[in-house]
């Protein structure tokens, strides 16, 4: 898979079909993949690299790049076309500067996963049958590759590449992994339980604001957090909810946009499961307002931005609620 | 140099616990370290390091400063800082424990950071040493033992015995009042040091060149074109500031409560698009500004102005955690090409 992309990177460098092409380059490691812009077919022969670990999205870096004068071609995954779909819909990139390249995908993994399952000092890792092989500072290391997987691909909502120039590889379906196994698991709990839940989840949030930076559906020119003139700007929490809110608010603000991609749990350094937040409301507004895919195709237009006569009653929140007492 | 069944860890928790607040690194609910105040029950981590980093103790995220309260034309001043109270910090690797050096040229020199300071009287500094470094450690560039680590106490931790030396006054003032401590011979702890420098001559970063990082170089590697392609991607979080042990800038604004103006300060992070904003603008633009900003200042500002010392302490904490796996190791590799 890897040879098939660098071939197709450097053909569409060599034919002049695009001036750039966005990748995931290769670090120090064999797992610490950078985004990165290749502008040569010698630097994708050296640096390019596609695997288990080119988890990044890279649909909101074309934001940028698209506006740079010249064409660039981008490799995405099928859960990244759905990002890429919903950022064009919003009209945040402009498709003629971009040449997509579907690749099709197998699932990444999370080499923090991998090291929390015995693997400290990993220098390599290989995959043998269904499994992977963890060479370590300390000796080899066996697992499952499914344990392995980055929580979003272990319940890959599709192999479906929604938009794209050219695929290469095989065009797959939208799958039922299960997604919302996790959520249901939450409605189950009491209010308090559920309460108490995200309480001590978001407790470790240090307000880096990764999750948001990396998110493709928080695309604001000037976040209302970062602009000291708002007057909403919060460098430090004023009590032990505000981070909490600050959550709870973003995900309110992306929904309906959101495609459910998973990169803001994917970077966050404290764990915090923020997808769940997310995936949510995206149950929710599948059971209010009917199945919607963010992200899915360019015409229908996301429930909450828009209004039908049948949409539901806010008093169906009340309804809906748990504790009433 | 004293020694301790580890199955009487508990006993010796419970002792420094007595009348002080004691900090270990223990799992949290994500399974990852985080040093947390010890209470009966509290099981001492197993993994190599915690996410944040130990200055988290000394230099907190937030803390309040003063308090003003304006009534007519008085105003009053309202002591608002936390009180200094003691306690122990266990469990400090070596990087973390260099990294207190580094704050304290920052926070100690003249005039002093009295908030800073209060904590670092307070605070007896406990370090372990380390025995599984990870692939991504590379704190011997920096010329750290990690097998040696500094602190008022050091302790190495084998399968049977936690083994204890003080090596400060208040090192030894801190283990006169521990009876469970017995006297043991250095034997065990020299076999397991040399078991782990064996491991630190195969890690992969430990030959990273720090040649030509300095004030002579200064505008050479500032003017490098390479800071482009090393920031491009950059997500401009705070996220590797934030795990940083040595990454010190902070911002300090006022809170309207309505009743009370509360200064406060805050850690803040040069990556973020209003650091160093100022009425006439922003000096530092674009992310690849930002970017260098941090990497020179660890690299080239911070060791020019303090005699040679690097503001890196090969924690790996960076590596680990940045969202686009971009990092201090990579800088100095990829700027490092010119001169070897």
């Amino acid at each position: 898979m890897q040879q098939g992309l660098k071939e197709k990177a450097i053909q569409l460098l060599k034919d002049k079909t695009v001036d750039r092409v966005v990748g995931w380059k290769a670090g120090e490691f064999f797992y610490d993949l950078t985004p990165a812009v290749f502008h040569t077919p010698e630097e994708i022969e050296k640096d390019f690299v596609f695997s288990v670990f080119s988890g990044a999205n890279l649909s909101k870096y074309l934001i940028a790049e698209s506006r740079k004068g010249g064409k660039v071609a981008a490799f995405l995954k099928p859960c990244d076309t759905y990002s890429f779909q919903q950022l064009l819909k919003e009209h945040r990139i402009l498709r003629e500067n971009v040449y997509v390249v579907g690749v099709q995908c197998d699932g990444t993994c999370d080499i923090e996963k991998i090291k929390a399952a015995g693997c400290d000092g990993v220098t390599a890792v290989r995959e043998e049958g269904d499994g992977l092989v963890a060479e370590t500072l300390y000796g080899e290391h066996r697992m499952s590759k499914k344990d392995a997987l980055l929580d979003r691909c272990a319940v890959c909502k599709s192999h479906k590449l929604v938009v794209y120039d050219e695929l290469l590889g095989e065009q797959g379906e939208e799958q039922d992994a299960g997604r919302f196994a996790e959520v249901e698991k939450l409605e189950r709990m009491t209010p308090e339980e559920r309460y108490s839940f995200w309480r001590g989840e978001l407790s470790r949030c240090i307000r880096c604001n990764a999750c948001r930076n990396v998110c493709p559906a928080c695309s604001c020119e000037k976040c209302i957090f970062d602009n000291p003139d708002s007057g909403a700007r919060n460098k430090a929490a004023a009590d032990s909810f505000e981070e909490n809110m600050f959550h709870i608010i973003r995900a309110f603000h992306v929904a309906s946009r959101c495609t459910d991609c998973g990169e803001c749990s994917r970077v966050c350094p404290q764990h915090i499961p923020l997808h769940l937040l997310n995936r949510k409301f995206i149950k929710d507004i599948d059971e209010l307002y009917g199945e919607y895919q963010a992200g899915a195709d360019m015409d229908t237009k996301p429930p909450l931005m828009d209004f039908t006569k049948g949409d539901a009653d806010p008093s169906v929140v009340y309804e809906r609620g748990g504790d009433k007492a | 140099m004293k020694k301790l069944p580890l199955s009487k860890i508990d006993e010796l928790f419970k002792a420094l616990s007595a009348g002080q607040k004691l900090y270990i690194p223990a799992d949290d609910a994500a399974g990852q370290a985080k040093f947390t105040v010890w209470q009966e029950g509290l099981a001492l981590s197993q993994k190599l390091n915690t996410v944040r980093s130990a200055k988290d103790l000394f230099f907190p995220q937030v803390e309040n400063l003063v308090g003003f309260k304006v009534t007519g034309k008085q105003i009053e001043l309202i002591e608002s800082r936390d009180p200094a109270e003691p306690f122990v910090l266990f469990g400090v690797r070596a990087c973390d424990a260099r990294s207190f050096d580094i704050l304290d040229k920052v926070f100690l020199a003249e005039p002093a950071d009295t908030y800073y300071k209060a904590r670092r009287e307070n605070g007896v500094v406990v370090t372990m040493a380390c025995t599984r470094p990870a692939e991504t450690c590379f704190c011997t560039v920096f010329g750290i033992d990690p097998t040696e680590p500094a602190g008022d106490v050091s302790c190495w931790m084998d399968g049977e015995s936690l083994y204890w030396q003080a090596n400060t006054e208040k090192g030894e003032k801190l283990t006169a009042g521990l009876s469970m401590l017995e006297d043991s011979g250095e034997e065990a702890v020299r076999a397991q040091q040399e078991k782990t420098r064996e491991i630190l001559g195969k890690l992969p970063l430990k030959d990273l060149n720090l040649k030509g990082f300095d004030g002579e170089h200064m505008m050479e590697l500032f003017q490098s074109p390479k800071w482009a392609s090393l920031s491009e991607s950059c997500l401009g979080c705070g996220t590797c500031t934030f795990v940083c042990p040595t990454c010190q800038c902070y911002d300090i604004e006022e809170f309207n409560t309505g009743s009370e103006v509360k200064r406060f300060r805050c850690w803040d992070s040069c990556m973020y698009s209003d650091f160093t904003k100022m009425s006439a603008g922003q000096p530092r633009p674009t992310q690849l500004e930002r970017f260098r900003q941090r990497f020179m200042h660890k690299l080239v500002y911070f060791p020019t102005n303090n005699d040679g010392m690097y503001g890196c302490v090969g924690c790996g904490r960076c590596l680990q955690k940045c969202p686009i796996s971009m990092n201090i190791a990579k800088v100095i590799k990829t700027l490092g090409e010119d001169k070897k």
